[in-house]
Parts: C-alpha cells; sequence; structure tokens
C-alpha cells in the first residue's frame, strides 16, 4: 500500500524523523483553519500541496505558496479537485514553509535481485531520482544494507560518506543526516515498509535536517501486525468494485474491457488476461474486464461472490471462468458455478464460458453438462475458452 | 537425476498436525514421497496415522533431523509463526526447505534468506507451491497425477500455470519441476535453477515460466546467455496488466516503464530463448524442441 505524503509526514513524525508541521485538510475552509494554526501571529509562509500518489505535482501546478491563511484557502480551492496525471485531488496538506539552503535525497528499498535492502543517498536531491540515476549516476550513492542488522550509526555514516557529504568540513550535517537515516531505517523496520523515499531531505537556513517530503509503501503480508495501518487505507480512491471485492477478501483488479475473468492463481489468471486479449483481437478487439483469483478454495460461496462482482460491472459482456484444478477439485469449482447462479437468478444475465481442467475434472464438466444452464457454455482447452468468450462479448 | 529433490530424500513436515499440514502430507505420501517425521514441539513422542503410514512427531527440526537423517523439510504453518519456522530449520543445518506458506512479510523473508546464506541452506519460496520431481519425490502441493517422469525441466513463478504447462506436455513428462513463488523475495530463483537443470544429465529441455514485476527475468536471460548450451523455452504472464497494480502476487507488478512483460520477453528472446505468447504456443515451441 503506497501512503499519501501527509501519511508519510506523520509516520516519521511516530519514528522521531524530523519534519515541518503539517494538516491535512479536504476542504477551503478547513485549509485555512490549517493555514492559521501553522503561520502563527508572526506570519510567514505555507505551501498547499495535493495528496496525490502519483510524481510530477509540482509541475502540474498542485503545489502553491500562500503568505496568508486567506491565501492559502484561495490555493486549496484551486487545487482541490483538480485532475493531475487521472488522479483526482481529494486532499490537501498545507505545510510549513522551509528556508531552504540546500536538497538531499534518500530512499531506503527492498532489492529484490539481491534479495536485501538497498539505501541509495546523494547531495544532489530535489530532481526526479530516476533522471539523476540515468544523468549521474557516479552522484547517487548505492548502499547494501543486511536485514538482520538494518541502518545502525556505521551503517549511517557509511551511506553519508558514500552520498559525498562533507564530513570534514561540516561534520554537524552530516552527523545530522546520519541521525535521520537511522530514524529513517526505524520507519523501515517498526512499519514494515518495502519503501521508504525521502526527497527532498533538506538542509534549512538554520541548519537542520528536515524531511519535506516523503514516499512510504507499506507491505500488505505484514497487516497482521499492524492494526492501525488499516485506517490507512484510501477507501474513497478504490474503484468501486475494487472495494466490493476487498469486502470480500477476493483478489480483484478492474480493468477496462468487455470479457469478464475468474480463474485460480495469480500466474494462471494474468495469463488467461492475455490470451483473452489475444482472442479479442479476431472478435472487435474486446479485452479483459477485470483479474479475479479465486485462489485455492473455489466453494460456491467464493464463486457467487466473484460472479456477483463481474456481473455487475456494466461493461461486462461475458464471462471466462479458466480453473486448472490442482488442490482445488473441479467438481467444488463446477458446484459452486452452479449454486453462483441459482442465488444470483435473474441478476445473471451474462453468457459464461467454463473451462476445467485437471483435478477431478470428468465430474465438475459432468455437473456441469448435466445442470444445462442456457448461459453456460464449456469449452475443452483455455484458447478455446477465451475465443468463445471473446466473441460472445463482441457479438 | 533430478534437480533438488530425488528418490532418496528424506521429508519432514513443519505444520504437519494443522490442517493443511495434514491434507497435504496425505497427498505428498501418497505420491510416493518419503515423508520421515512431522516437527511440533507441543506433540512431539506421538505420531500420526496418514492410511498404513504411522509418521512420528518431533520436538524439534535438529531431533528429526538426528532420528531419521532428513534432508528437507516443508513449511506449512501460518504467516505469523513462518520466520520462526524457517529460522529453525536453518539453524538445524537441513540442506532445503521449501516454504509453501503465503503472505509472509517480506521483511521475514529477507531476514531469514540472509540466514541461510550464510549457513548454506537452499530456500524454495514462500508462497510457492514446492516442487516435484515426477516418480521420485514431491514435495509441497503440486498434484503428482499431471504427469509422470521425462526429460523436460521447468521452473515457474506460479504455481496453476505449472500445473498448466505440466499438463500441456504431459505426454513428455518431466525430470523435474519447480515452483520458485511470486513474492519479492524468494530463496531459490529462475537462474538457480537454470544452473541445476543445465547440469542435471536427466534434462533435456528447460521450459521457464515468468511474470511482470521486478527484473528476474532479464537476469535469468543474462545468465541463460552465458551459461545455458541446453535448449530453453519461455512463458511471460501479464502483457495486459496496468502499471501500478498488484496482480495477485505480491511481487507481480509494474512500476512505471520496469517489470513489464514485453521488455522480459525481448531479453529472453536476445538470449536465444524462444518465447511463446500463450501456454499452449509455448508448449507448442518445446513440443519441437523434444521431437527433433
Amino acid at each position: 500500500m503506497d501512503l499519501f505524503e501527509y501519511q508519510a509526514r506523520d509516520i516519521f513524525e511516530k519514528h522521531g524523523v524530523p519534519v515541518l508541521g503539517g494538516v491535512v485538510a479536504t476542504t477551503p475552509d478547513e485549509a485555512r483553519a490549517g493555514a492559521e494554526q501553522l503561520l502563527g501571529p508572526d506570519g510567514g509562509v505555507v505551501v498547499v500541496k495535493a495528496q496525490v500518489k502519483v510524481g510530477g505535482r509540482g509541475k502540474a501546478g498542485g503545489v502553491k505558496l500562500a503568505r496568508s491563511a486567506d491565501e492559502a484557502r484561495e490555493k486549496a480551492e484551486e487545487i482541490l479537485g483538480m485532475d493531475i496525471k487521472g488522479h483526482t485531488v481529494h486532499r490537501v496538506m498545507i505545510a510549513a514553509g522551509a528556508k531552504i539552503a540546500q536538497e538531499f535525497y534518500f530512499s531506503l528499498l527492498l532489492d529484490r535481485a539481491e534479495r536485501r535492502y538497498l539505501a541509495m543517498c546523494s547531495v544532489e536531491g530535489g530532481m526526479e531520482i530516476e533522471e539523476l540515476a540515468v544523468e549521474r549516476p557516479e552522484a547517487l550513492a548505492r548502499v547494501a544494507v543486511d536485514p538482520r542488522v538494518g541502518i545502525d550509526q556505521a551503517k549511517a555514516d557509511e551511506i553519508v560518506e558514500a552520498a559525498g557529504f562533507p564530513t570534514k568540513t561540516s561534520p554537524e550535517v552530516s552527523a545530522k543526516v546520519a541521525d535521520a537515516i537511522q530514524k529513517l531505517w526505524l520507519v523501515y523496520r517498526d512499519e514494515d515498509a518495502t519503501l521508504v523515499e525521502v526527497n527532498p531531505l533538506v538542509l534549512t537556513e538554520d541548519g537542520e535536517i528536515v524531511a519535506l517530503d516523503g514516499k512510504v509503501t507499506l507491505d500488505g503480508n505484514a497487516e497482521f501486525r499492524h492494526a492501525d495501518h488499516a485506517e490507512l487505507e484510501d477507501a474513497a480512491a478504490a474503484d468501486p468494485l475494487e472495494a466490493r471485492a476487498k469486502e470480500k477478501d477476493l483478489n480483484y483488479v478492474k480493468l477496462d474491457g468487455e470479457v469478464g475473468i475468474i480463474g485460480n492463481g495469480a500466474g494462471l489468471v494474468m495469463s488467461t488476461l492475455d490470451v483473452v486479449a489475444y482472442a479479442g483481437e479476431k472478435h472487435g478487439g474486446v479485452k479483459p474486464a477485470n483479474f479475479l483469483d479465486i485462489g485455492g478454495g473455489a466453494s460456491a460461496e467464493v464463486m457467487a461472490a466473484g460472479l456477483d462482482i463481474i456481473l455487475t460491472d456494466p461493461q461486462v459482456k461475458s464471462v471466462f471462468v479458466n480453473v486448472f484444478g490442482g488442490i482445488t477439485a473441479c467438481d467444488a469449482v463446477a458446484n459452486g458455478i452452479v449454486a453462483a447462479l441459482e442465488i444470483l437468478g435473474d441478476e445473471a444475465s451474462k453468457p459464461l464460458v467454463v473451462r476445467l481442467d485437471g483435478n477431478n475434472v470428468v465430474e465438475g464438466r459432468r455437473i456441469l453438462a448435466e445442470a444445462g444452464h442456457p448461459l453456460v457454455t464449456l469449452a475443452d482447452t483455455m484458447d478455446g475458452g477465451a475465443d468463445k468468450a471473446a466473441e460472445l462479448a463482441n457479438a | 537425476m533430478a534437480i533438488f529433490l530425488t528418490e532418496a530424500s528424506k521429508v519432514i513436515v513443519q505444520g504437519m498436525t494443522g490442517s493443511e499440514g495434514t491434507k497435504h502430507t496425505t497427498r505428498m505420501l501418497a505420491s510416493g514421497t518419503n515423508v520421515v517425521g512431522g516437527v511440533n514441539p507441543r506433540k512431539a513422542g506421538t505420531s500420526v496415522a496418514f492410511g498404513e503410514t504411522e509418521v512420528p512427531v518431533f520436538g524439534s527440526v535438529s531431533e528429526a533431523m538426528e532420528k531419521t537423517g532428513a534432508d528437507v523439510s516443508v513449511i506449512f504453518v501460518p504467516p505469523a509463526h513462518t520466520k520462526g519456522a524457517v529460522v529453525e530449520a536453518i539453524q538445524a543445518g537441513i540442506p532445503l526447505v521449501v516454504i509453501i506458506t503465503e503472505g509472509v512479510p517480506v521483511a521475514d523473508t529477507a531476514e531469514f534468506f540472509a540466514l541461510a546464506q550464510d549457513k548454506g541452506v537452499r530456500l524454495i519460496g514462500p508462497n510457492c507451491p514446492g516442487l516435484i520431481s515426477p516418480g521420485k519425490s514431491n514435495v509441497g502441493i503440486i498434484p503428482a497425477d499431471i504427469t509422470g517422469p521425462g526429460r523436460v525441466g521447468l521452473v515457474s513463478k506460479s504455481g496453476t500455470l505449472t500445473y498448466q504447462m505440466m499438463y500441456e506436455l504431459r505426454d513428455f513428462g518431466f525430470s523435474s519441476a519447480v515452483g520458485i513463488g511470486g513474492d519479492p523475495i524468494i530463496g531459490t530463483t529462475h537462474i538457480d535453477a537454470l544452473a541445476a537443470f543445465e547440469a542435471d544429465p536427466d534434462t533435456d529441455v528447460i521450459v521457464m515460466i515468468g511474470e511482470i514485476g521486478g527484473d528476474a527475468e532479464e537476469r535469468a536471460a543474462a545468465y541463460i546467455a552465458e551459461h545455458v548450451t541446453k535448449p530453453v523455452v519461455g512463458y511471460v504472464a501479464g502483457f495486459t496488466a496496468p502499471e501500478g497494480k498488484t496482480m495477485g502476487h505480491a511481487g507481480a507488478i509494474v512500476s512505471g516503464s520496469s517489470g513489464t512483460a514485453q521488455a522480459k520477453k525481448e531479453a529472453l528472446e536476445a538470449a536465444g530463448v524462444k518465447v511463446g505468447k500463450t501456454p499452449s504456443e509455448t508448449a507448442a515451441l518445446a513440443r519441437e524442441l523434444l521431437s527433433a
């Protein structure tokens, strides 16, 4: 799960990473109140920042300075509702202004190839890190981090040194950066993050180190030990069908096409999407409408819940059920389909192509043939089923 | 021969007395696997009957190894307890640990992988279906009745695609089929399996199945170009996957322009691998090589 900047800021603060004041607002009035709180009696400046999970919001006009609470209200009004690369802005963060002397970069992430963690750090912050990595790779230090040790003082010093901080001429700055990096490790470890990125990490004119913008990705597999992570979920942004699927514990992703897909196992379902897309090229360009993995235990309830979600997608014209029974028995899947169609009754109005193979396939096919539901067509192969489903979606 | 698992393998099951462990121990025994024990400190000294076979339960992995000579452990414990179980197996020094559990936090995997490397222990998984050397031994949840022994070696991130490919090539059979799992960090990679198949005298053709996310397939392609002389056929799932969406497996996500199926296909083809667009086309490519 990717976090919004304001959520990352809060988590940083919780673990002692130096951040500036920030208040999240969903309306211009809230933004005004937030700015008032941050500005205090002496005035100053605040930044109104669009909260979207996509880069490049500054260039898109989603980050604006304000010198008063009223101006913050005005800027929030402009930014709220804005579309940034397909993401609608529902919230802004009012952030205290900083007097920036210098910008740095830091991130800690999974190194899938080396199967450990990788810290990246540079004294040249602020710009897109992908650009820096391509244009001036020597300016971006990459330091391996042992997952069992993490970033202790020695590792933090190593990172700071490798990144090119002038440890000799300004040891205070280097020490503060090393300290912040160790706190960011605590964020990574204690929150089960798979990415912690700070861009920019800034040195203020007062000589303080501050994490000015943060990106955090949390490991969904670790939710069981972080009850508090559930509330970070952005329920509003999820597709309504995806939200319903999540409630029912289904592994569902909404796509743009017309052929609904149900299968077992992530790899087989991904493959089914591809095969349907290829078949669609011969049938008016129809495409898969979703990813839905019903996993190992395909009970009637799971099948019904899955079919229900797919059939209520108005874009769906036909459905392809592609199951290879490994542990899942095909007779259970067939019973699930029959029961699901019964539960759904008249709501089930779109043709279903079913391909079953593997564990107990003969019995599974017999059950479907015997039920003889007018909407159900049996297919012998994955390719044949995909072709039939694409054809029906284009009818 | 076969890779990682042979008829001589002696297997213990951590989590054997749980519902998943019991179900799959039954299936492993039925497919001829030499299951020599289970591990559960609270039930040490008892035994579990699987039909005719009585399988003893030991208090620890090291006790099980000492008393049975076990050299493989397969893990069926829930995610919250997986790290503890794997660490115990590694500390005991068992040479091969197969982790079936889905949903293990990646930080836990990163930690026990580092430990396994220090101790020279091979891990397969987590979040994998395990591996089978048909007719010899079967560790995990791969159905044993899809096909029998043969000369194809298969390595795949996905369980059901493994079954699909075994089914497509059921008339040829397999030396070994290894499901390495779809998590961002896995113990055994495509490259490890490719190296083992290259060295295995019983494997003639290698089929490699990948999917979107990360760059394991690209790295495997580079490895094939350098080190693999046997013919390799490839398949990559997820051409139609949109950017930024996790497709079922925790590791299966296209981020920006990296991790796409297209890039992986191109890298494999540049290394001389024949890549199919679909499982059936991939099987047809393998079939051509096997019939040649």
